[in-house]
């Protein structure tokens, strides 16, 4: 269960704001990708428009297409529900439900979508969290607030929640920025188990964890402030550390801007 | 990309003039005794000023002391300890003050009407009626007012409150940058100013000179209806607002669609919020009195229908327009029968405002963390 994503000529506007321009990318089914990139250069818009999250924002939508397993999510007849039931989204600062315990933050995607059976829900649960690497940490408070775990916690608290609805591809956007490096491991970890199951793709700007966790690397960037985000190169993770055919990839990798 | 220029090295920065460093870390400080010492000796001075002089009056000392108090700390403070200290002083001052007088007229208020009110406060007063009670006469009771209060703030509450949420929810999570949603928006602040009397004379319009309905306790709650609704839609999207668009996005992100993310997600983390708005709309309504005899009249007896409106014999009574009855029946002697029966009615009325916001904080805190 998991589907490869196909872009082509994708343009994402905030506004009339050209946001990123023209990107087209092919993401394998399991297998980690990563997209990295200064800031402001598009990616993490690219990769909410991988399950229609970047028109949630007012007055921001896209032009392209995007196909999941051959199927445009930006086709006529497309439930973006259904879409994000399908592609999964961890962000960038833990967001548990602050109403909610942590079993039913987990069983969130599932109660919310009409599935109230007891045993059922405790499976899921159960499995979501050991999925995460959460369990043996919070199996004896289940009905304590989400909110009172550390920060790494709740950020695997996010991820179990998400794989908790099963999806097929699992976007991650940043989801260590916000960590410690002990936290920061135990996500990439997580991440190296994740990809036998999920397409996993990543945004992050840390390049050491590029280089860690990722099968694929997109490298983004901007000819300047105000101008489009592009799509600069994309290849083995290996190839763009170590031999990249751009010039802008090599400064960028290299250290000498961003 | 072209290779950057390399990063000049940081210039010394040169000692700025005026800006030297502190002798030493420590600084000389007023003693703890100082302030009260202080006020101490304000309140004598004033003491003497008061009696040397042709100065007088109570609210006068207490503002010269004050004053006086204030000054004389803060030059004694800039003396030792020096300006920051002063100015600090000085403000600490005028917030402790500013406080305090905006908590006397509050603190009077309940601390006035408890003194007056409480001594007719009995059980026979909570129970009975003013049935065939004089009002020159001591006895009878309250019992008809508080049903009629309660059941018509009951009926208020019920056609506010969800319109008002449903209208919030509108107004942030779908209407928002459209012109309607600002209009409605706009509409809404122009009716929280809405006098009381004007929503009364809108509804006797309406709904007895329009549509030909009779005075009933039923008109009165329309009346509060309207003085409600701007209350609890502007809390409610006051509310709604802070709730973090990451948890809206984090639902989203799920598959799950709007509604539900309204209804399960963002509605119950501004649960709190929402029943502190709906309970200062309660507060507001609770004590109108002008729509009330306009639309409901008054009646000495027990009715417990609101919607009774056959004849005069069968209106409700509420405790606001029993106030200004006894009050009126008073004629500004304090010592009536119908004068403590006003106060005993004022007491009860606070109580209930208070008892119903104790329970809604109560009811918002015990559905805080819930599945």
């Amino acid at each position: 269960m998991a589907m490869s994503i196909d872009v082509s000529g994708l343009n994402a506007y905030y506004g009339k704001f050209l946001a990123v321009r023209d990107v087209s990318i092919t993401i394998e089914p399991r297998s980690v990708t990563a997209f990295i990139g200064p800031s402001g250069c598009g990616k993490s818009t690219v990769l909410r428009s991988l399950n229609r999250m970047h028109e949630v924002i007012p007055g921001a939508r896209v032009e392209g297409k995007v196909l999941l397993d051959g199927e445009d999510i930006y086709g006529p007849n497309i439930d973006p529900v259904n879409v994000r039931r399908t592609i999964g989204m961890v962000f960038q600062r833990p967001n548990p439900f602050p109403t909610m315990s942590i079993f039913h933050n987990v069983a969130a995607g599932l109660r919310l979508a009409g599935t109230h059976r007891k045993s059922e829900l405790q499976d899921v649960v159960e499995r979501s969290l050991r999925g995460a690497n959460l369990w043996n940490e919070v199996k004896d408070r289940l009905s304590k607030p989400g909110g009172g775990l550390s920060g790494g916690q709740q950020q695997r608290l996010c991820i179990a929640r998400a794989i908790a609805v099963q999806p097929q591809v699992l976007l991650m956007d940043e989801p260590c920025s916000a960590l410690d490096p002990i936290s920061t491991l135990a996500i990439e970890d997580l991440i190296d188990e994740l990809k036998s199951t999920y397409t996993i793709v990543i945004v992050t700007h840390n390049m050491q964890q590029a280089a860690r966790v990722s099968d694929r690397t997109a490298f983004f960037n901007i000819a300047g402030f105000g101008e489009p985000g592009e799509l600069i190169e994309y290849d083995d993770t290996s190839t763009i550390f170590s031999r990249p055919s751009n010039k802008q990839t090599e400064e960028y990798i290299t250290g000498r801007f961003g | 990309m072209s290779a950057l220029p390399p990063i000049p090295a940081h210039p010394v920065t040169p000692a700025q003039p005026g800006l030297a460093l502190p002798a030493a870390l420590t600084g000389r400080r007023l003693p703890s005794w100082a302030p009260p010492a202080v006020t101490a000796g304000a309140v004598a001075v004033a003491g003497l000023l008061f009696a040397a002089t042709p100065l007088q009056g109570r609210a006068g000392f207490v503002v010269v002391t004050a004053l006086l108090s204030v000054g004389s700390q803060t030059a004694l403070s800039f003396a030792v300890e020096g300006r920051r200290r002063a100015v600090d002083r000085m403000f600490s001052a005028f917030v402790y003050a500013s406080f305090a007088v905006a908590a006397v007229p509050l603190v009077l208020i309940l601390w006035y009407t408890v003194l007056r009110g409480i001594g007719a406060i009995n059980l026979r007063f909570l129970t009975v009626s003013m049935f065939r009670v004089n009002p020159d006469n001591p006895g009878g009771g309250i019992y008809h007012a508080i049903v009629g209060t309660l059941e018509q703030a009951a009926l208020a509450t019920l056609m506010a409150a969800p319109i008002g949420v449903l209208a919030a929810v509108y107004l942030v999570e779908y209407g928002r940058r459209q012109p309607f949603a600002r209009a409605v928006s706009f509409f809404v602040d122009v009716m929280t100013g809405v006098p009381s009397i004007v929503a009364g004379l809108f509804i006797y319009a309406l709904w007895i000179l329009t549509l030909g309905f009779q005075k009933s306790g039923f008109a009165g709650s329309l009346a509060l209806f309207i003085l409600m609704l701007p209350v609890v839609i502007r809390a409610t999207e006051e509310m709604l607002k802070l709730v973090p668009a990451e948890l809206r996005e984090a639902a989203y992100a799920l598959g799950v669609p709007k509604w539900r993310t309204i209804l399960r997600v963002v509605l119950p983390t501004a649960l709190a919020g929402i029943v502190t708005g709906i309970t200062l709309g309660v507060a507001r309504i609770m004590g109108e009195t002008a729509p009330l005899l306009l639309l409901v009249g008054t009646n000495s007896r027990i009715e417990t229908n609101p919607f009774a409106s056959t004849d005069a014999q069968r209106l409700q009574e509420a405790l606001p327009t029993f106030i200004y009855e006894q009050f009126r029946d008073a004629v500004g002697n304090p010592d009536t029968p119908a004068a403590q029966r006003a106060w005993g009615a004022a007491l009860t009325l606070i109580a209930l405002i208070m008892l119903l916001t104790g329970l809604a904080r109560l009811i918002a805190r015990l559905a805080r963390v819930r599945g």
